[in-house]
């Protein structure tokens, strides 16, 4: 096991600059593709390897690339979401950090294969160090002749562009996204129309996630049937997984898609098991947005299979017994941990994050942190659960764009899962604020609520 | 029939209608008419990009169209989607909007200050009929809401944010209609409000219709605050000979005193016409209009002697249990007004 396409020369000294990357075998992607391939054969590896969308929502990458309208005349561009924000997931800046010069390498090899002349890495406003880091690398190939006009002799012209965001995680949604590197006001666009039709400057866009970017390189140079060898079903390739939370050994690790979620919680290659002997309690496996799993769900899915690190296991029923892979933000929690707070965390995070749009978002995110703050501060009532439920049933699906899902979503999971720890926050509210609840009675799986 | 025009035909709540393609299931339901067309407090048909933003216009799509029946998976905004041949669309058909739709009205009141018996647009208000006709009785929340202070904007325009629902029609008027972008969004969340970057005066010729458009009393004409209820006022088409705008206008009476000008309305609170600042705020004599006819005002509306909106189910809800739970209220309140 542990076999690694990314993260192969993460060791390297160096390997942040061209030469070390290029030593090791560094461009070799950029100029297989442009020299012996044409970008239908590029897009056609993507789509033969089954690369699926490493931001979160795991739609293919090839067939994202496939829907790019083509007029003539008119720009393509490539944009990189770099915006990194979701709260547990923090692969893209490692990979920034790291090894900036595989995006940088995926970068032309994709825009190679869409067609575009300009493409852009738009990149969390925080990450100033990981913004310098790109930037340099980007500097460092162009002067090695790997942008710019005419590159490798080949014809093709490429220039990539680094835009820093303003900090605001709702820049992470894709049309968001454009519209703040067009230099607007942050807001989702209404769709349609799609990015693929009418993006950035109304022109056909495709906007990828960093480590969807960057996965373009070895599916370039081993082909895309090796890379889909890798995996479970339409689960291939490997994931880098932000893991954090109670457990011995936290970091990025890079994945084979198929691996048990038990393997990783406890084998000592990855996170190495429960820190302090204590018992696991939760675990939300996909960043902040996707729901929280109970420990009976955890290792076996309701139907006693082994779940399973692939976008369909981790989704394995449905949102009553099941959650997401998201964008791989895996949170451990043990037994110590206050799920209610944690909640009421998460609430905070969308409240503060919501655009103000559309009003279920808006109102809805603020209601429902004022109500966990209030549970959580021992001055709930019964209702407030119910109440809670039917706010985030309400703010689901009625929004403009998925920001209200993610509000929703764990709050559902959360009280779908917990109900008795909420209970417990309302009869017990001074024992409350002086301990935990410990352990949940969840040995069975809970009948989802209505 | 060659030369006839290429119709799509769409079903709204069983009712058929045949538009043309381009247009949205809002539009087609309003060429329906009746108890069928969606509440819209965001959508604005003059203003370019308007809607999908307050979510209360929200209905089901069952069958996509002829060639791809199947059901779109979320409500969709009907402002915002086109619809295709074949589509079918139900609005207070299906219990999931009706109950999505009271949802939403619960999140736009939990900030507004209901502060109606004060409020110069009572009577007027889109929140109002809204809240009238989908709202609880009751609220439930329990936290304090959000407050602002009130700010001038230009000598003529109040901006009281407490009661903005946040629609963007006003950005809208402010980018499209004048020549100075000086009026937009502050902040993100709940926290966003209108302004006047840092509380410019607008200064623009028609500025003021920002106030016609405005679906809540946020922005209210300053010549005319807390002078009467609009229902006690008598409205009347008139127009004018005005060198910048159609000079199209409904006056307010107050006896023989003209108390406001505003827009002319169609059914849907849409003016017909934008009309200047002179025309709006400075022209107020009788002599200075050509008086045309007593304006129509809608039968439900509070205006045309206090007549509340009698609700007319489509056949389809009389035959089903389900449908009638939930739109229990209305049927309820229908049968008060008996």
């Amino acid at each position: 096991m542990g076999r690694k396409l990314l993260l192969e020369h993460i060791d390297v000294p160096g390997i942040n600059t061209f030469d070390v990357y290029r030593q090791q075998g560094g461009y070799r992607a950029v100029e297989k593709a442009l020299k012996t391939m044409s970008p239908e054969d590029v897009v056609e590896e993507v789509k033969k390897s089954g690369l699926r969308g490493r931001g979160g929502a795991g739609f293919p990458t090839g067939m994202k690339w496939g829907f790019l309208a083509k007029p003539e005349g008119v720009p393509r561009y490539l944009v990189c979401n770099g915006d990194e924000s979701e709260p547990g997931t923090f692969k893209d800046r490692y990979l920034m950090t790291h090894i900036p010069h595989i995006l940088v390498e995926g970068m032309i090899v994709s825009s190679f294969a869409l067609g575009a002349n300009t493409s852009y890495i738009y990149i969390r406003g925080e990450m100033m160090p990981q913004i310098r880091i790109v930037e340099k690398a980007i500097a460092e190939a162009k002067a090695a002749g790997f942008l710019g006009k005419n590159i490798l002799g080949t014809g093709y012209d490429l220039e990539i562009y680094v835009q820093p965001g303003g900090g605001a995680y709702i820049c992470g949604e894709e049309t968001a996204l454009l519209e703040s590197l067009e230099g607007k006001r942050g807001n989702p666009r209404i769709k349609p129309p799609f990015p693929a039709i009418a993006g950035l400057y109304g022109c056909p866009t495709v906007v990828n996630n960093v480590e969807s970017i960057a996965a373009t390189v070895p599916i370039i140079n081993d082909g895309g049937e090796e890379y889909a060898k890798i995996g479970i079903e339409r689960s291939t390739g490997t994931k880098l997984i932000s893991a954090s939370g109670n457990i011995i050994r936290p970091g990025v690790y890079e994945i084979d898609l198929g691996l048990p979620v038990e393997e990783f919680i406890y084998s000592d290659e990855y996170c190495g098991g429960i820190a302090n002997s204590k018992k696991l309690k939760a675990l939300v496996p996909g960043g902040s947005s996707v729901p929280i799993l109970p420990a009976n769900l955890i290792s076996k899915t309701v139907n006693g299979n082994a779940r399973l690190m692939t976008y369909e296991s981790l989704a394995d029923g449905g949102f009553a017994t099941g959650s997401s892979m998201g964008s791989g933000g895996f949170i451990v929690f043990d037994e110590d941990q206050c799920i209610v707070r944690n909640t009421w965390n998460f609430a905070r995070f969308y409240h503060h994050e919501s655009c103000g749009q559309c009003s279920p978002c808006r109102e809805g995110t603020g209601w429902m942190e004022k109500i966990l703050h209030k549970i959580e501060t021992g001055r709930g009532s019964i209702e407030d659960i119910d109440l809670l439920w039917d706010i985030q049933r309400r703010i689901e699906g009625n929004t403009i764009c998925p920001l209200g899902d993610a509000a929703a979503w764990p709050v559902a999971a959360a009280i779908r899962h917990f109900r008795d720890e909420f209970e417990w926050h309302i009869t017990h509210p001074q024992e409350a604020l002086s301990r935990n609840y410990g352990l949940a009675h969840y040995a069975d799986p809970i009948e989802p609520v209505v | 029939m060659a030369e006839e025009e290429v119709k799509f035909r769409v079903t709204i709540d069983g009712i058929p209608v045949d538009v043309a393609p381009g247009t949205s299931i809002l539009n087609a339901a309003r060429q329906i008419g009746g108890d069928i067309v969606p509440p819209a407090m965001c959508y604005y048909s003059k203003l370019e990009g308007s809607g999908g933003k307050c979510r209360t216009c929200l209905v089901k799509v069952s069958k996509g169209s002829e060639k791809d029946p199947r059901p779109m998976p979320k409500l969709v905004a009907s402002c915002r989607t086109t619809v295709m041949d074949g589509m079918e669309v139900q609005n207070i058909t299906s219990p999931e909007v009706v109950d999505a739709r009271k949802g939403v009205v619960e999140f736009l009141l939990i900030n507004h200050p209901l502060d109606c018996p004060v409020c110069d647009q009572a009577g007027e208000c889109k929140l109002q009929d809204l809240g009238y006709e989908h709202g609880a009785e009751q609220t439930r929340y329990e936290f304090g809401r959000r407050t602002f202070e009130r700010i001038d904007i230009g000598d003529k325009i109040q901006l009281h944010m407490n009661r903005c629902i946040l629609c963007y029609r006003c950005v809208y008027v402010a980018n499209q209609l004048t020549n100075k972008r000086e009026h937009g969004i502050l902040h993100r969340g709940d926290h966003s409000e209108i302004s006047t970057y840092i509380e410019e005066a607008l200064d623009n010729d028609f500025i003021g219709n920002v106030i016609d458009v405005c679906p809540v009393g946020a922005l209210t004409d300053k010549t005319f605050r807390f002078k009467n209820r609009v229902w006690f006022t008598k409205p009347v088409d008139a127009h004018r000979d005005c060198p910048s705008c159609s000079g199209k206008v409904t006056l307010w009476y107050k006896g023989a005193d003209v108390l406001r000008v505003t827009g002319r309305k169609d059914e849907f609170g849409e003016v017909e016409d934008f009309i200047c600042n002179t025309c709006r705020f400075d022209t107020k004599q009788t002599s200075d209009w050509i008086l045309e006819e007593p304006t129509q005002v809608d039968k439900e509306s509070v205006i045309n002697s206090n007549h509340y909106y009698n609700f007319s189910p489509p056949p389809v809800i009389k035959e089903n249990p389900v449908l009638q739970e939930a739109n229990a209220e209305q049927l309820a309140r229908t049968e008060k007004l008996k």
